[in-house]
């Protein structure tokens, strides 16, 4: 993921691209649901797919065989997303009927908070925090990878997962959720000033930090 | 798929020093479960037909 440029890559044979393909078509489910829960709408979170994998595939000579395709990728989108936000492509925009159908629990289980619900309330967390929550509580990685993917220090990821859990427990709790996470352009306009910093300082992951 | 569910699903395998008692609430709170059902509804979904194509594209484009 990172000190790429201090060697020559290497150049990959046809089995090896065929490798990687394979690699990245199982991870593709990964980025989908990792996107989703980033932007809000399913149909800008498949455009940031799109775009991670292209840009991935561009960039295969630089993924490491045996270490973690869905950690390397997640990075990508993650930079895509944090770049796309910053051109206010996305808006994290709620849709609600397509997040009804999608979130609906699976029968016979236990659902102590609509799920709609729930992903309003991520919604409406700081980016970096809601990242943090994503990675390490839905795509269970540890603390360590998401700190990793992130490029910032493991306390800083545990922090920020704390900070995320607190702000859904209260919200959740007191029943404070938001209709429209981030139709409230006071609400967006935190995220964006919070994306400022996050990509301005530590946000895009770099190997030199 | 293959690395889904490594660490135990909540990310927790590294302090894991929730576990035994069970009542404490702070590491795993009553929405824990639907955020982790969230995320592996979306990956249990078919592939879009777009995404798909797309991944087919690459492949072509592999064979030079």
């Amino acid at each position: 993921m990172s000190g790429d440029e201090k060697r020559p890559l290497p150049k990959r044979s046809a089995e090896d691209k065929r490798d990687f393909k394979k690699a990245l078509t199982d991870v593709v489910p990964h980025l989908r649901a990792f996107a989703r829960g980033l932007c809000g709408r399913p149909d800008m979170a498949d455009d940031l797919v799109q775009e991670a994998l292209l840009k991935a595939w561009a960039a295969q000579e630089r993924f490491e065989p045996g270490t973690s395709m869905r950690a390397w990728t997640f990075v990508i989108l993650r930079n895509a997303y944090l770049t796309d936000m910053r051109r206010n492509r996305f808006r994290g925009e709620y849709d609600e009927g397509v997040a009804e159908r999608i979130l609906t629990a699976p029968a016979g289980q236990e659902e102590p908070i609509h799920l709609s619900d729930l992903h309003r309330a991520l919604l409406t967390l700081p980016a970096e925090r809601r990242e943090a929550l994503l990675l390490v509580g839905a795509g269970g990685f540890s603390y360590e990878e998401a700190a990793s993917i992130c490029g910032c220090a493991v306390g800083t990821i545990k922090s920020r997962v704390g900070r995320a859990r607190a702000a859904l427990t209260s919200m959740i709790e007191d029943g404070d959720i938001p209709d429209r996470a981030i139709g409230d352009p006071s609400a967006h306009r935190a995220i964006l000033e919070e994306l400022d910093e996050v990509a301005a300082g530590r946000g895009e992951t770099e190997p030199t930090r | 798929m293959s690395d889904r569910g490594k660490n135990g699903g909540d990310g927790h395998d590294k302090s894991g020093k929730m576990k035994a008692g069970g009542a404490v609430p702070v590491s795993k709170p009553d929405w824990a479960d639907g955020l982790k059902q969230f995320y592996d509804s979306v990956v249990d979904e078919p592939l879009p037909d777009d995404l798909a194509a797309l991944l087919s594209k690459l492949d072509d484009g592999a064979s030079e």
